[in-house]
């Protein structure tokens, strides 16, 4: 490589002005120094002296050849003189290729209106694939319990264990601490009339029927809808959920269908180990700070909390894990392309997920009061 | 370095994957202004080799100099001004999938260089005007090319800092004909205009035949013959026999 600093690329106009002497290295390196005397030369010169040039590569042919756009611009003859024969055909073949190879600009984005627009657009049609993904695999799941030998328990089994077991002690940890936290916070009003003995109807309660389910909902949409978005995505990409197609072997059956129904299973499981883990917490916090022995949490609870408030919360789930599921799966076949569309989907798809959780589970409290229960 | 020192010289290149062996001391000198190809059948180490060249892995014994400059234990500073003086492309094109063609293209030129925009914008045109790509493209997303545009980008990409070596990993695989004579001609026109060393990992025995100076024979981790591919055809080896002398490798001759 040419040392650009002992050969600095150089135009120097003679005496006469007739004459611009081209000299050290011109490569892409160089342009830096060489762009603004460029800018500098005026029209006016016939010859270029190029005898004294040390190298050229494409990047110093491309400012040659601006250099005589210039001086010609007016109509006047230009002549190169002493340029090595290999420079000349250097210069040649980046004048041809460049001849009407003009990058277009960027185009303008569109305006706020048309982005807004476009959104709304984008969100309706994105709900009604949803929708329709969601009934696909709906029926597709009713189809498979009236025929329960085509369910391949193998994957089913081996999704209880990435989306269930592994997620136990997460889902254990972040239980605990909540039923502690809930049991201080309440337990310290509870405490100043006297009702300590309510922080169990208070920690169970919440537990139960709402922070346990929507917990491991939303640690599941985290965990393992991206982990779906992105394993489907992936697939897309590769073109394997084509070749799927090809083989008569539908993408639907294989890739979704287990984690359905893994997901189904495994999420009412893991909202009951939330449950106990939760109240657990607040058994810890209500013997620590409230005077509140295990023997008595226990004893009242029974009494105070109806089968009815566990049930109602571990319903919950397999609508949640359908949700989670759908929107996981749904997602990673929306990928398009390149890696790049995996990512995005998958974030799409977490966000998605939790979201869903969360208004579905306010519909169900609403639900629930009408029928008063 | 002297004028006709070679560009590369690799001497006793040994590297293991665990405990086994993927090349065994291996010799290979490449010349100033040549199209240099490496070959051999799948698995016998033409891109490990690839990657010690390039310097993305480093080997267990050996040494390799490139323009005379010993790259095994290079500190990182060399090695990133060495870089710079080496295009590489990747078999699947390796672009950018975030950034448009021209951006893939202006990334080097604006990462090592403190040009204005304006003419990293013209050098990023030329270099795709260079590889013949239709300058509708150059807005494009890697994903909206076909396979051939996209091989010319990578080359494009490669070219952008007006590297002295070019490494292609399988620069014709995966085109069809006429894409891959294309492709042929871009990397004879790029020596012939540029001055270019070439070094190609290719398959194609067409491209072997019609573009190609010298081509080295890779075969469990040692070269077993070095020379033109006519030389290589009359070596009585028996794998360079079966490779050269099988069914496609007569049609491939027969044509040029």
């Amino acid at each position: 490589m040419i040392d650009t600093t002992r050969h600095p690329a150089r135009i120097e106009r003679t005496a006469d002005g007739a004459t611009l002497r081209l000299g050290g290295a011109w490569v892409t390196a160089a342009l830096v120094d060489l762009e603004p005397q460029l800018a500098a030369i005026t029209p006016g010169a016939r010859t270029l002296d190029a005898s004294a040039l040390a190298a050229l590569d494409t990047g110093g042919a491309d400012a040659l050849r601006r250099l005589l756009g210039r001086l010609r611009a007016d109509g006047s003859e230009v002549t190169i003189n002493g340029l090595r024969p290999e420079y000349q055909a250097l210069l040649e073949l980046v004048d041809e290729r460049l001849d009407g190879f003009v990058c277009p600009a960027p185009t303008p984005g569109p305006g706020h209106l048309e982005r807004i627009g476009r959104a709304t657009v984008e969100l309706g049609a994105e709900a009604v694939a949803l929708l329709s993904f969601i009934g696909e695999i709906s029926a597709m799941l009713l189809r498979t319990i009236l025929h329960p030998r085509r369910l391949r328990w193998r994957e089913i089994v081996a999704d209880i264990h990435t989306a269930g077991v592994n997620a136990l002690p997460i889902i254990g940890l972040l239980s605990f601490l909540i039923g502690i936290v809930i049991a201080y916070q309440g337990g310290m009003q509870l405490r100043n009339y006297g009702a300590n003995i309510f922080v169990v109807e208070l920690v169970a309660l919440t537990m139960l029927r709402e922070l346990a389910p929507m917990m491991a909902a939303v640690i599941v949409a985290g965990r393992t809808g991206s982990a779906y978005t992105a394993q489907i995505g992936t697939m897309v990409v590769n073109e394997e959920v084509d070749a799927l197609r090809t083989l008569g072997i539908s993408p639907l059956e294989i890739l979704v269908l287990p984690k359905l129904v893994g997901l189904m299973i495994t999420l009412p499981l893991l909202t009951m180990f939330a449950d106990i883990l939760g109240v657990f917490g607040g058994m810890v916090m209500a013997a620590g700070m409230l005077d509140v022995t295990f023997d008595q949490f226990l004893a009242r609870l029974p009494e105070v909390v109806s089968a009815r408030s566990f049930l109602i919360g571990v319903g919950k789930a397999p609508v949640f894990a359908l949700l989670i599921a759908a929107v996981g799966c749904f997602q990673g076949f929306r990928v398009q392309g390149d890696a790049d569309s995996v990512g995005s989907q998958t974030t799409i798809s977490v966000v998605q997920g939790i979201f869903l959780v969360i208004v579905v589970d306010a519909a169900f409290s609403i639900l629930f009061s009408w029928m008063g229960i | 370095m002297a004028h006709d020192d070679p560009v590369i010289q690799v001497r006793g290149l040994t590297a293991r994957y665990g405990s086994q062996t993927v090349l065994d001391g291996l010799d290979l000198d490449v010349r100033r202004r040549e199209i240099f190809a490496l070959v051999g059948g799948s698995g016998v180490g033409k891109t490990t080799l690839l990657h010690q060249l390039i310097m993305l892995d480093t080997p267990v014994a050996g040494s390799i100099k490139l323009f005379g400059e010993e790259v095994v234990g290079i500190g990182e500073r060399r090695a990133d001004r060495l870089r710079q003086r080496i295009g590489v492309t990747f078999q699947h094109g390796a672009l950018f999938s975030s950034l448009s063609v021209l951006d893939n293209v202006a990334l080097p030129l604006r990462e090592h260089t403190v040009l204005p925009e304006s003419t990293v914008h013209e050098l990023a045109s030329l270099k795709l005007a260079l590889v013949g790509l239709p300058y509708v493209a150059s807005r494009l997303s890697p994903a909206e090319l076909s396979g051939g545009m996209r091989k010319r980008v990578a080359v494009a990409r490669a070219l952008a800092l007006d590297p002295e070596l070019l490494f292609l990993d399988e620069p014709s695989a995966g085109l069809d004909p006429v894409s891959a004579s294309d492709m042929d001609e871009l990397i004879l026109q790029l020596r012939d205009s540029l001055g270019l060393t070439v070094v190609i990992v290719t398959h194609d025995l067409d491209t072997l035949c019609r573009a190609t100076d010298r081509v080295a024979f890779l075969d469990a981790g040692c070269i077993i013959g070095t020379g033109s591919v006519t030389a290589l055809r009359r070596d009585p080896h028996p794998v360079l026999q079966a490779y050269f002398n099988g069914p496609r490798g007569r049609a491939a001759a027969a044509v040029t």
